[in-house]
């Protein structure tokens, strides 16, 4: 096969689809489901945001103005769920499911109905959960961490809580299943290993940390479950339970799951900034062992999200340690990115915009994060609003930044049309300079002593409250640019041919865009896998 | 804070952030950064946070140093024209995978020498057991038969009602004030035995550089001692979510001289001998039921 399938005649494609709600309900298609996927991501992101802007507007003076405090602390419940496992997951499982197939020279996902499914247990499990908000007692109040015996107090939305965190759970799983059935067995020959894309090996290890740790959050809340329901006592002192348990189940599935909120981001920057750098990604195989050792690292860390819980000495000096050891591989992959760019010739459409504001803002959240893994200074910084700063600065500008990185830097790909960079450069100045004016006063907040999780502060707060409001106003009203980019797109605009950028290297620019309905129905010859491959 | 603390944080966090706040006493612009503290080992925390921060900065620099230098001399509209060669330098990967190495370890050993004085909680010569409950603190002295229950003070909680038209402002000390504080000695190491009635809290005041969870059913320890020419008022709040007033259950230390405290100790202990002890209660203060200490 001398020519790729580049000039396939429509009529050649076996392109069978169902029209009309079918086509989305039966979807099997990868494409299809990554589209219901993104669109659902992007729909849970807006009520997350609505709901960050609701707490912002409670906290942008002192005194309660708005919402009762039981409401409030369902809101910072809510968006944490909403956000974490309705806007960032299933927006990686939407990318993944569009990219991975066409980057690995195959024509579809291995398990195309497993896939539907997959997709459709969300809307079910989402409805659950923001149903939740309507029932006697309101939606969760205890932080999305569900700590007993704070959790076991909750209202009639507590069942619907804990089953809607399962049905999320079996969803992921799912997913991830499928992508690392994809990607062992669906190769094109010749797209070996160490040949594969950053983002495919990041999702790789993305999906194996799901499967491993997804299964103990659906543990944990089951146990909260029956301590609710059928009298046993897991997580209560009075019957021979301990509440610090939940909180080392938890955590040993919540660490890992920050790197699977995180993972895929890092390869979307290992892609984007190699191509608007017009240089090949700098320490490849480097960059996949930093990967590999993160995830590992990821399941020995997990207390220190716990400092002052009360562990012996030798626990917290370990978990301290091994905490910090996290920023060697991490730091890797930051000089591997800025040696990418060195003696590169770079340019500044709208990816790698995001990639760079990634790359400084991402490493700001990391700097701050090794503060945190000093234990005396956890004692102060724990549960104040500079964990908050923390965490914003590598999910916001981290896993957020990165995604739409990967939707700017695809969207000609996945539309056949060039969208409007002029306005998606706005879009990506407003989002880079109101998420600072948003999160980085949360930094001196902190450490000026707001705990995190109140509703009303004491009055020496007030002005970096109201900066970090201003921000929060103007970021999540910047973000309405973003649908409507991408639909302005979708309906029209500037034909691109295979390649959208002048630097992109990787099999779905050997693709026409849009690309075919199957994408690669026979595998790309190993001279076009090359070409791709540019390290 | 002191205002001498106060400047210098100032001058540290403005140094970082680059953020031209204007360091105003009377506003909160001037609230950019951990306080020293009153203890020895509060201080300890503040230099560890200091050294650590002072790291990253530096790190921060190089880093984004050689990000700008990229962003401004690689520019294709300059005519920069890509080395695509490098790809790969096992001396250059090598030093930047082992040099953070030994940036961690000499930061770990001071760390974990504060961490384990932190956690002595031999010598103790005062201990009172605190109780979070939802939503304030029982504090109990367990060797001389004093206990009494802390809340919100009247005046925060009628203005931290919803839309209760009272400017916080206007509130002396706004959701940091309590009807009964602790009361400790100066110069004194103060063992805390931490545990809760209902849910997890977490005792928190920032000067002392104590943080510990509340939980039900297990007691934890931490410890203080304030510097003998520190008497005064410390404040802190309950820092693990608790429920729905988990913002309205603050701490207030009362640091007395010695003598002050055993003063107050020794009237404390007869009031609540007498039966009728509500009536002995402070003007202000919340009732509290009289019998209802676990003190032996």
């Amino acid at each position: 096969m001398a020519e790729p399938l580049t000039h396939a005649a429509p009529h050649e494609d076996h392109d069978h689809k169902p029209h009309g709600w079918r086509r989305w309900v039966y979807a099997t298609n990868h494409k299809d489901i990554g589209t219901m996927y993104l669109i659902f991501a992007c729909t849970m992101f807006f009520i997350g945001g609505l709901l960050a802007m609701l707490i912002r507007l409670e906290l942008f003076r002192p005194g309660l103005q708005f919402f009762d405090p039981q409401l409030f602390n369902s809101f910072t419940t809510m968006h944490a769920l909403i956000m974490i496992f309705g806007a960032i997951m299933p927006g990686w499982t939407g990318l993944a499911n569009w990219m991975i197939p066409m980057q690995v020279g195959a024509p579809d996902m291995a398990l195309p109905r497993l896939n539907n499914l997959s997709f459709w247990i969300l809307p079910f499990a989402f409805t659950l959960l923001l149903g939740s908000l309507f029932v006697p007692g309101g939606a969760p109040a205890g932080g999305w961490t569900m700590y007993p015996p704070l959790v076991l107090q909750t209202g009639a939305s507590f069942p619907m809580l804990i089953f809607s965190i399962h049905l999320m759970g079996a969803s992921s799983i799912l997913g991830a299943i499928n992508v690392i059935v994809t990607i062992m067995n669906m190769r094109a020959p010749g797209m070996t290993l160490l040949r594969m894309p950053l983002f495919v090996w990041t999702w790789l290890i993305t999906a194996y940390l799901l499967i491993a740790v997804m299964p103990v959050l659906a543990g944990a809340v089951t146990m909260l479950l029956t301590d609710h329901f059928f009298g046993t006592t897991f997580f209560t002192a009075a019957g021979g339970g301990d509440p610090v348990m939940f909180q080392h189940i938890f955590w040993f599935f919540g660490h890992p799951e920050v790197y699977i909120l995180i993972l895929p981001a890092f390869g979307i920057i290992s892609e984007v900034i190699p191509t608007f750098s017009r240089k090949p990604l700098f320490g490849y195989e480097a960059m996949v062992y930093a990967v590999a050792s993160i995830a590992f690292l990821s399941f020995i860390v997990w207390a220190h999200h716990m400092f002052t819980v009360g562990m012996p000495l030798a626990a917290q000096l370990f978990f301290m340690l091994s905490t910090m050891l996290i920023a060697v591989p991490t730091g890797v992959k930051v000089f591997n990115w800025t040696a990418t760019m060195w003696k590169g010739s770079l340019s500044f459409e709208p990816p790698m915009l995001f990639a760079l504001a990634f790359l400084f803002l991402f490493t700001i959240g990391g700097f701050s994060g090794l503060m945190l893994a000093i234990v005396p200074a956890d004692y102060q910084y724990q549960d104040t609003y500079f964990v908050v700063a923390h965490f914003h600065y590598v999910l916001v500008p981290g896993s957020i930044f990165g995604m739409m990185a990967g939707v700017y830097y695809w969207l000609p790909k996945w539309t056949g049309h060039m969208y409007d960079l002029r306005l998606a450069t706005w879009h990506f100045w407003l989002s880079a300079i109101f998420v600072n004016v948003l999160f980085f006063p949360q930094h001196f907040l902190g450490l000026a002593g707001m705990p995190r999780r109140i509703p009303d502060y004491a009055v020496q707060f007030t002005d970096w409250n109201m900066v970090s409001s201003i921000g929060a106003f103007g970021f999540g009203l910047s973000q309405l640019l973003f649908p409507y980019i991408i639909w302005k797109c979708v309906r029209g605009g500037e034909r691109i041919g295979n390649k959208a950028w002048e630097g992109a290297h990787g099999l779905e620019w050997e693709l026409p865009s849009p690309p075919p309905y199957h994408s690669w129905t026979e595998p790309p010859s190993d001279a076009v896998i090359a070409r791709g491959a540019a390290h | 804070m002191t205002i001498r603390a106060k400047l210098f944080s100032s001058a540290t966090a403005l140094g970082a952030a680059a953020a031209g706040a204007p360091a105003s006493a009377a506003s909160g612009w001037g609230d950019l950064n951990m306080p020293r503290g009153v203890t020895e080992i509060s201080r300890k925390i503040y230099d560890l946070h200091m050294t650590i921060f002072w790291v990253c900065v530096a790190i921060g620099v190089l880093v984004f140093g050689a990000m700008i230098w990229s962003l401004i001399a690689y520019r294709k509209s300059r005519g920069a024209v890509a080395d695509v060669t490098l790809v790969h330098n096992t001396k250059v990967e090598f030093i930047w995978t082992v040099v953070p190495v030994f940036i961690l370890i000499a930061m770990a050993v001071p760390a974990a020498r504060t961490l384990v004085e932190i956690e002595d909680t031999s010598k103790t010569e005062l201990t009172i057991k605190v109780t979070g409950f939802q939503w304030g603190w029982q504090y109990d002295y367990l060797d001389d038969g004093v206990a009494f229950f802390s809340h919100l003070d009247r005046a925060s909680n009628a203005a931290r009602e919803l839309l209760s038209g009272i400017d916080p402002n206007t509130v002396d000390h706004y959701l940091l004030n309590v009807d009964n504080p602790l009361v400790v000695p100066v110069a004194t190491k103060v063992r805390l035995l931490i545990t809760a009635a209902d849910v997890i809290h977490s005792w928190w005041v920032p000067a002392f550089g104590v943080k510990k969870d509340a939980i039900p059913g297990f007691v934890n320890e931490a410890w203080f001692r304030v510097d003998a020419d520190q008497p005064g008022l410390y404040r802190g709040q309950c820092a693990e979510l608790c429920g729905r007033d988990h913002g309205f259950m603050p701490i207030v230390v009362d640091v007395r001289s010695k003598a002050d405290f055993a003063a107050w100790l020794k009237e404390k202990a007869a009031a609540q001998k007498e039966p009728a002890a509500p009536a002995t209660a402070p003007p202000g203060a919340t009732p509290v039921p009289p019998g209802n200490t676990t003190a032996p």
